[in-house]
């Protein structure tokens, strides 16, 4: 057995009310890629920081190369050979692509210098990326390839990967695991955390599981089930979404070819699309990201106005009605982004919970808001759905993405729809929580609701769906009965070729 | 009216001059909003550098050291800004508005000794050869220095944040504040040197007035330089060389109003004195601005 490559022993850090990690001892060896589990909260991200030089632990020692190791910051870390590839990018948007690569470099050479080793590097390991590109104008699939050839260009040991595929597509997902199997093969470290049991259990040798700060357990991630790794993450049985059998009910909403142009220089056009959802059902809608979810939900929910026709809910056109209307039918809707969109970052969860529900909960009499009522409303929300936060008074950016998540669906969910739309339901959500949202989801279809699930998890849709659609550059595929569908078939429904096409997916 | 009293290149010469205020004051407001810091303390920074140039100029009688005493008051003035704003994470719209209303008191205080004095004379220089050239040669090469400085100034700041490492840091602090501190650059260091430079620059352009402008002290003497400075900026949607164009164009149409008042020109006085800032909105309205550095604006603290 050879020497590790980074040791931690008995690293500890406590934040006020909260120890983030406790007593956190584990070893990488170089060329492997260990992976890091744990539910939201469990101090995967604060470890990561630590190794990184952002945060300073409170006791412990970390060594590198057998090295005592205590990166002041990024810089002495960068230095050492440990790079990080972060969960939200840390990218910017007015720079062109070699712009930013430099800025994550510590003795960068001339930007002419950095275009052509970022072809190279780009070829090398089939990560296509042109350096001259403005960074706001790139698919996040492309966005990551920044961040990633970054790291690459400092020849790094241990390379640090937080949840890298959760906005990536199936195909992304692909690129990427071959370029970090090709790492390993030159004897790059990884450390990489994700939510994505199976495929920590394709990728990864080794994984270390975090509970409440502390370290609960190693395995085999090869040959360990991935309900065994969420078993082993919550500590406790993983309740897995009953689907149970409910009679299908009258056509709810309908869409009639429905068009939009697209909303904005990088949105997606909608192209004739055509839908007839029941009571009672779950619909899911599959795609690659860009190809018109967020424009489908926008025209869904009312912040997108279309023809009145083009969406019919009972029979009465809707098109043409803003969201707080539709609302008020019966139709409601979740869009993807929670920080911005789905809720208002400074404002409490209270507030958070007026926007939305005013209409069907009587939050307001006469122009004023019932604070009272909103509040109990609010806290219901925060206790049906698990989320973890001191209280309703807390603002929105105080929580972590899964617990906002868990609120901004629960908002929803609480109001009691007709018709739900959600957009991405559990992205960055931990096993646990997304089991529970998935259920909550189906539940409301054995009431009677109509659910719109709109993702990128294949897994999950299969999980809860009923039929099945996949969304292509603004065209919907007929939707299919989601039991007996395979792999295949959805990759093609996903591509855009349907069932007479198959020859010509490669060409 | 007689129009053949302006003298096109005598109004072309002083376009420079005229301009050269707002040009210091913008091109420093410019770096400072590259790195993500709105400081609308401009006005007030000027005035104080104008009084405290008027005075070390007096004291030593050399307009040179009066310059320097000029940055060196803007740069102390704005480090209380950086420190309200970067430290103690004031507002900074609230506090740059109190800025420039604490800078016109100051400078009044300050300057209670200085009225009616003369500057020292700072005489331009002719530049051998090229200043002799017919018509470009008035135009261009017979200025005093300072002219020259500003432009200089601004070509560096140019090459700043287009070439160099550290112009590329500025950026990148100001375009997303949270992905530099990420990447381990020290956002608030970075800010306050910029928000010092900017006080510096807003300094010389106050003392540019007081010393050779006009040249005396008088209390509120920048009237305005430093908003339109401000404005500049956005104009120029924060990229130097169009700093200069609208610095020009400003400075332009003042020295045309002003010389048609002379010329007798047959429109109220009160319509031809405010055409230069009309003229600078038009162009500003009319003019796409490019987009706003991302974090500007915007308070930042490492725990957040």
């Amino acid at each position: 057995m050879t020497d590790p490559l980074l040791r931690l022993s008995g690293l500890t850090k406590a934040y006020p009310g909260v120890v983030a990690n406790k007593d956190v001892s584990f070893d990488i060896m170089g060329g492997e890629i260990h992976a890091l589990l744990g539910e939201n909260g469990a101090g995967k991200s604060t470890l990561v920081k630590t190794i990184y030089g952002l945060v300073k632990p409170d006791s412990g020692q970390m060594s590198l190369h057998g090295i005592p190791f205590q990166p002041a910051e990024p810089r002495a870390a960068r230095a050492a050979g440990v790079a990080m590839v972060f969960q939200h990018f840390s990218l910017f948007d007015a720079m062109t692509v070699a712009e930013n690569i430099a800025l994550g470099m510590e003795k960068p050479p001339p930007l002419r210098d950095i275009a052509a080793r970022v072809r190279n590097v780009s070829e090398q390991y089939g990560l296509p990326l042109d350096p001259d590109r403005t960074v706001g104008g790139l698919s996040a699939g492309e966005r990551q390839r920044v961040e990633i050839i970054r790291c690459l260009l400092q020849d790094p040991k241990l390379l640090i990967m937080d949840e890298p595929t959760s906005v990536l597509t199936p195909q992304e997902v692909a690129i990427l695991f071959e370029t970090l199997r090709k790492l390993r093969a030159e004897g790059t470290a990884i450390l990489y955390i994700s939510h994505k049991l199976e495929e920590i259990r394709a990728l990864c040798d080794n994984a270390t599981v975090l509970r409440l700060g502390e370290v609960v357990g190693t395995c085999d991630p090869r040959n360990t089930s991935a309900r065994d790794m969420a078993e082993l993450m919550v500590g406790s049985v993983l309740h897995v979404p009953q689907k149970a059998a409910r009679p299908v009910g009258e056509i709810i909403v309908r869409l009639d070819a429905l068009n939009a142009p697209a909303p904005h220089q990088f949105g997606t056009a909608l192209r004739d699309i055509s839908l007839e959802v029941r009571k009672g059902e779950v619909l899911g809608i599959g795609g690659v990201a860009g190809n018109g979810q967020d424009e489908l939900v926008a025209a869904l929910s009312g912040e997108m106005r279309v023809g009145a026709a083009m969406i019919q809910y009972q029979g009465t056109p809707i098109g043409k009605l803003g969201p707080n209307a539709r609302r008020k039918l019966g139709l409601l809707a979740a869009p993807e982004e929670r920080m911005g969109h789905a809720a208002a970052p400074d404002m409490t969860l209270t507030e958070n919970a007026v926007m939305t529900a005013t209409t069907r909960q009587h939050l307001a009499r006469k122009g004023f808001v019932h604070w009272g009522r909103a509040r109990s409303f609010a806290e219901a929300v925060i206790r049906a759905f698990d989320v973890r936060t001191p209280g309703p008074q807390n603002t929105a950016r105080s929580l972590s993405g899964g617990n906002l998540q868990k609120f901004v669906i629960g908002r929803e969910i609480m109001q009691d729809p007709d018709v739900l739309v959600v957009n991405q339901p559990t992205w960055g959500v931990d096993a646990s929580a997304a089991a529970a949202i998935r259920q909550a989801l189906l539940d409301l279809a054995v009431n009677g609701a109509a659910v719109i699930c709109i993702s990128q998890d294949l897994d999950e849709l299969m999980e809860i769906s009923d039929r099945f659609a996949a969304l292509n550059e603004g065209r919907l595929s007929a939707p299919r009965p989601a039991a007996g569908l395979t792999v295949e078939q959805i990759g093609l429904m996903l591509g855009g070729a349907h069932d007479m096409e198959v020859a010509h997916v490669d060409a | 009216m007689d129009f053949s009293a302006i003298n096109p290149i005598l109004l072309l010469a002083s376009l420079m001059v005229a301009a050269t205020p707002i040009l210091l004051a913008a091109v420093g407001e410019l770096v400072v909003e590259r790195a993500g810091v709105l400081n609308l303390g401009v006005e007030g920074m000027m005035i104080t550098g104008a009084v405290c140039g008027f005075i070390v100029a007096v004291g030593t009688n050399s307009p040179w050291l009066g310059f320097i005493g000029a940055a060196v008051g803007g740069a102390l003035l704005s480090l209380l800004f950086g420190f309200l704003t970067q430290f103690l994470l004031s507002n900074q719209v609230a506090t740059g508005l109190a800025l420039t209303l604490f800078g016109l008191g100051l400078s009044a205080l300050m300057g209670q000794g200085y009225i009616g004095i003369k500057a020292p004379s700072f005489p331009d220089w002719n530049i051998p050869l090229l200043g002799d050239i017919p018509v470009i040669g008035p135009i261009v090469f017979q200025h005093d220095p300072m002219v020259y400085v500003g432009l200089l100034i601004v070509a560096g700041t140019w090459a700043f944040l287009k070439y160099a490492r550290a112009g590329l840091i500025l950026r990148a602090v100001g375009e997303n504040h949270e992905a530099a501190h990420a990447l381990g650059y020290h956002v608030v260091r970075v800010r306050m040197l910029a928000i010092m430079f900017g006080g510096a620059c807003a300094g010389l352009g106050g003392a540019y007035l007081s010393l050779v402008r006009v040249p005396q002290w008088t209390e509120g003497m920048t009237a305005g330089a430093g908003w339109i400075a401000l404005a500049i900026v956005v104009f120029a949607s924060w990229r130097p060389w169009r700093l200069l164009l609208g610095a020009y164009l400003f400075g332009g149409v003042t020295v045309l109003q002003l010389n048609l008042q002379a010329a007798g020109f047959a429109i109220p006085v009160e319509y031809l004195s405010m055409s230069p800032y009309l003229a600078t909105i038009a162009v500003l309205v009319i003019m796409r601005t490019g987009r706003a550095p991302g974090s500007l604006g915007q308070s930042f603290h490492a725990s957040r």
